[in-house]
């Protein structure tokens, strides 16, 4: 776990709800979950973000008991849960495909959980509590319904509401809205959240998309092939990634490569040394890399004038290549010193005023303020 | 968010997870069944096998019987082994060379296993573009098609061995024959039962199934537009057929001809009632020895030797039909 | 492709489908045209009439046979969908441990090993000495216990491709849901893969009602099966009595099988249709 991920805010005097430590699980050859060590709060909606297939499902899934783990301990709410059976976890799970039993009702698959509860439920509570879960995700019509008969936003509506028909302690989100259209999923995100927030749920969300993560999660862990690589809040993650992986799978970015030497990056491929501003700067001789968020570079037909106090800038000249016009703002394609070191930049419309702006092939100059770069070590 | 990765958090302690118990019952249940009625059974064949033939009941005599007069049973027993009904295979074999030799044994086994592959290749050219006409029909009518083939086939097997009989009658009364004679296409009736055309006949039909549902189940599931692609790069229909249609239908092949062969080899009722018993099966020769004969430990050693002979075969069924794939819905 | 020829295919298709056809139903219709002679021979038409049909109902032998092939059917076929479907949940669902490689081999083989070597087997199981007073012998019960070892393989095959057709998050979320893993089995497992349970189910009751080999090997005098019997009266001349029952037989089967095929369309437009409703509404 890096410095970062360790230095976010914590609070000692509430104790994680859910603590995962060291898990690790192997397939066969491979390890899908390498030593992930992770603290989830009360009420919190925790997101893991990862492409596919770096092992999100298989953590979420130790977490329910559904795959048992080769290392490490996991404890909910103080209750070690590593040899209680995946039925009698307090935690509840809604899977990507939904999983509702196809031979039952609406009110059916709601209920099912509710009836397995020992001591048993009396009818009058289970349909209370169905009722009231219909009303949630607002399917009381429907109750009576088959899976197959609903469409796809429906169903997972129904399987939120199965998998909080029991209260569980801790809510597992699969990538919930995977399956909806994309139209669907952007307005579905901040229903899902305003649900959770009002149940009070405390809930971990896997998701591939960055966006949704973003949206949805008060944190975020990220994930690539098994190891967790960055806890943070979604700005966190954006402004100060703890390494390349993050950088780069969390919006886009402008990477330079190169060595550290005087407080400055050389050899990297931007035509000048580069000035960099680091809260605690890596030793000389280290190999590193600063990362540019798009939208901190700023463009423009003068070269930049000299900013206040020591702030130094990063600047250099290049030809448009390519502009991706997008609305609100545009995406500047250049094409550094007329090398073949390409990079990105965000420019806001409204930034060239009555200037008409810059088109293909024009020289223009680029620059940033040395502490909008991140220096990572990895 | 604390310690780093390097504190050791222990390994859960290694106890059968959940299921584990649960599993091992329903694990118990086809594994005895398994164990009882099929694996037991075989290892009495060899045991019975290596026994001497007698006049009793059953009539044979173990290898691992002790002399009646010695009282007590000692343990483990003795084990005397008679390999005469295994020799009595074995001079069949050293006699294949001198002319005139009986071969009882060995031509039935010969005729078995031809009669086996001319039936697996006859289903194959019959049932390979009949399965795939009806993988390539409307999906409504498929159905319908399918359900066509296996009605026959929850009838009566022996049923439909007879309306061959019938059909084939070499005398004036034979349906065939009865036709032939009004259409004046023949002056005397043809012999047509009681020889190996009418046996392969009636096994061609019996088998059929067999051989269509494992392909078409595979067909079905061909994806046309790699036809489609192939002809578009300039594929003549043969050249498609082989460099694409045949090894993505591989699988079902073999499911098929297997599902075909091993069954027919030791077939013997189809021969018995369409052959006249003519020709010998060796099938038949087990049940006359296990019948008639009353010699049952030869009946076990040319079982024994059966099963040797399509080892090779049904390990071939297994690793590429019998998985639930291919052939799953094999059965008529 | 021009036109021509794709209608020379089409062509070319439906003659063998129909030639195919014919070869397998020609048989059938001849034993059902003349299961309705009046007169003595299985292949002439001497007459219309029914008296074949009032011999088989005054069969007595005929109907007791019948009657033991219900029965046997009847239960090898439930102890077949029994055994078969935990073969099917161990080889589908359990991971591969020692001893699977054996156990997978067993439960398929069978299906193709020759009916008169596993026939053979079983009847030295069960006349062995040692065995024979446990087992009982040659008789109904061993019938029974052949058929069920037979169609259990079948059924495994199968259960098994529609265990790993179905999505086992559906297993997984009943267990998430609170509900122990027997219990899942019998409420979730088992509603799912009801259908092939009742395709098993009638395809092992088939496979033993048409038993012969076995059936014959493991039979005592007081254990005659329909095919045996038949078997016995084909080798003792041939009588239209019996191109009636064979016309029974596929009277019965067909209308079951109509049967089954319509309840299985009409439930799948019923699904389609609702699935389409859901869409628009
Ligand atoms: N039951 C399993 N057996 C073997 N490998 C598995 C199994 N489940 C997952 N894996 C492997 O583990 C890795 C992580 O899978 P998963 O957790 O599903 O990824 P994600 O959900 O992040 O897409 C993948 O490489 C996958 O192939
Ligand atoms: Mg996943």
């Amino acid at each position: 776990m890096s410095a970062r991920a360790d230095s976010a805010p914590h609070f000692p005097a509430e104790p994680d709800y859910l603590r995962i430590e060291g898990i690790s699980k192997r397939f066969d050859d491979a390890l899908a979950v390498d030593n992930v060590t992770l603290g989830v709060r009360r009420r919190e909606i925790f997101a893991l973000l990862g492409s596919s297939g770096c092992g999100k499902s298989t953590l979420l899934r130790m977490i329910a008991g559904l795959e048992r783990p080769t290392a490490g301990r996991i404890v909910l709410d103080g209750e070690d849960l590593a040899e209680v059976p995946a039925f009698r976890r307090p935690t509840n799970m809604m899977f990507q495909s939904y999983a509702l039993f196809p031979h039952m009702s609406v009110a059916g698959n709601v209920a099912f959980g509710l009836r397995q509860e020992r001591p048993r439920l009396t009818r009058e509570q289970i349909d209370a509590r169905v009722a009231e879960m219909l009303e949630l995700v607002q399917l009381q019509r429907y109750a009576a319904r088959k899976p197959h008969e609903l469409s796809g936003g429906q169903q997972q509506r129904v399987a939120l509401a199965r998998s909080l028909a029991k209260e569980p302690k801790l809510l597992l989100l699969d990538e919930p809205l995977a399956a909806l259209d994309k139209k669907i999923r952007q307005h579905t995100q901040l229903e899902l959240v305003s649900l959770i927030r009002r149940v009070g749920v405390t809930c971990i969300l896997v998701t591939h998309d960055q966006e949704e993560a973003m949206t949805m999660a008060s944190r975020i862990g990220v994930m690539s092939e098994g190891v967790l690589l960055q806890v943070g809040t979604p700005d966190e993650i954006y402004e100060h990634p703890s390494c390349r992986f993050t950088a780069e799978f969390i919006g886009e970015t402008n990477l330079f490569h190169g060595r550290l030497e005087d407080g400055r990056l050389n050899g990297s491929d931007f035509p000048a040394p580069l000035a960099i501003a680091a809260e605690a700067m890596p030793a000389p001789g280290t190999e590193v890399w600063l990362s540019v968020r798009p939208e901190r570079v700023v463009l423009g037909r003068q070269p930049p004038a000299a900013v206040n106090g020591n702030v130094s800038i990063n600047a250099a000249q290049g030809e448009v290549d390519e502009i991706a016009y997008l609305g609100s703002h545009s995406v500047y394609h250049l094409r550094l010193g007329g090398g073949g070191r390409r990079m990105i930049a965000s420019v806001p419309s409204a930034h060239w005023g009555e200037a008409s702006a810059p088109a293909r092939g024009e020289r223009v100059w680029a620059w940033w303020l040395a502490p909008d770069g991140v220096v990572l070590t990895r | 968010m604390s310690s780093g990765p390097a504190a050791p958090v222990p390994a859960p302690p290694r106890r059968p997870f959940f299921l584990l118990r649960g599993r091992f019952w329903v694990a118990s249940l086809p594994w005895a069944w398994l164990l009882l009625f099929f694996l037991l059974p075989f290892v009495l064949i060899v045991n019975v096998s290596l026994s001497t033939p007698d006049l009793a009941v059953p009539p044979y005599v173990s290898p691992f019987s002790q002399p009646q007069a010695e009282g007590r049973p000692v343990f483990p027993p003795a084990f005397n082994p008679d390999l005469g009904s295994y020799r009595r295979l074995g001079d069949e074999v050293a006699d294949l060379a001198r002319p005139g030799a009986e071969l009882q044994y060995l031509r039935a086994f010969g005729n078995s296993l031809l009669l086996a592959a001319l039936t697996t290749l006859c289903c194959l050219l019959v049932g390979y573009p009949f399965a795939w006409h009806i993988a390539r029909s409307a999906e409504g009518t498929r159905n319908t098609l399918l359900m066509l083939v296996m009605l026959p086939f929850w009838t009566s097997f022996l049923l439909r061995v007879y309306a061959w009989m019938g059909l084939l009658d070499s005398s004036e009364s034979g349906l065939i024959n009865q036709a032939l004679l009004a259409l004046g296409l023949i002056d005397a009736p043809l012999q047509l039962l009681y020889n190996s055309g009418a046996v392969l006949i009636g096994m061609v039909y019996s088998y059929l199934p067999f051989m269509v549902l494992p392909l078409y189940a595979n067909l079905v599931k061909l994806d046309m537009r790699l036809l489609e692609a192939a002809r578009d790069l300039g594929a003549r229909p043969w050249t498609a057929f082989v460099s694409i249609t045949l090894p993505l239908s591989w699988r079902g092949i073999v499911a098929g001809s297997m599902m075909v062969f091993i069954p027919a080899v030791g077939e013997f009722v189809i021969p018995d009632l369409l052959g006249g018993g003519g020709v010998l099966m060796i099938g038949r020769r087990i049940w006359d020895d296990f019948g008639p004969n009353q010699d049952w430990p030869m009946a076990a050693a040319v079982a024994v030797v059966m099963v040797l002979l399509l080892i090779v075969p049904i390990m071939v069924f297994h690793r590429h039909g019998g998985r639930g794939d291919g052939a799953g819905e094999a059965g008529p | 492709m021009t036109r021509a020829a794709t209608l020379e295919r089409r062509w070319g298709a439906r003659a063998w489908l129909l030639l195919v056809y014919a070869f397998l139903y020609v048989p059938i219709l001849c034993l059902v045209v003349f299961s309705f002679t009046a007169g003595e021979i299985t292949t002439q038409l001497d007459g219309l009439s029914l008296r074949w049909y009032a011999a088989l109902r005054h069969d007595d032998e005929l109907g007791a046979a019948v009657r033991l092939s219900l029965q046997v059917g009847a239960l090898a076929a439930t102890a077949a969908v029994v055994v078969g479907t935990a073969a099917a949940v161990v080889l589908a669902r359990f991971r591969p441990g020692a001893g699977s490689g054996v156990f997978a081999a067993m439960a398929t083989a069978p299906m193709v090993m020759p009916e008169v070597v596993v026939g053979l087997s079983l009847v030295l199981l069960f006349t062995h000495p040692m065995l024979q007073p446990v087992l009982g012998g040659r008789g109904v019960a061993a019938i029974w216990a052949a058929h069920t070892t037979l169609c259990a393989a079948y059924v495994s095959v199968l259960v098994q491709s529609r265990l790993r057709e179905m999505d086992r998050a559906l297993e997984e979320a009943a267990l998430d849901l609170g509900c122990p893993p027997w219990k899942v089995f019998f409420v979730i497992t088992v509603p799912v893969i009801a259908p092939a349970l009742v395709a098993g189910w009638l395809l092992a009751f088939t496979l033993s009602m048409d038993d012969f080999v076995l059936a014959a090997m493991l039979s005592d005098p007081g254990s005659t099966t329909l095919p045996v019997l038949v078997f016995a009266r084909l080798h003792h001349g041939l009588k239209p009595e019996i191109n009636a029952l064979a016309t029974v037989i596929v009277v019965v089967v067909s209308i079951a099988v109509l049967v089954a095929n319509r309840v299985m369309q009409r439930a799948q437009r019923r699904r389609r249709a609702a699935m389409h409703a859901a869409l628009r509404g």
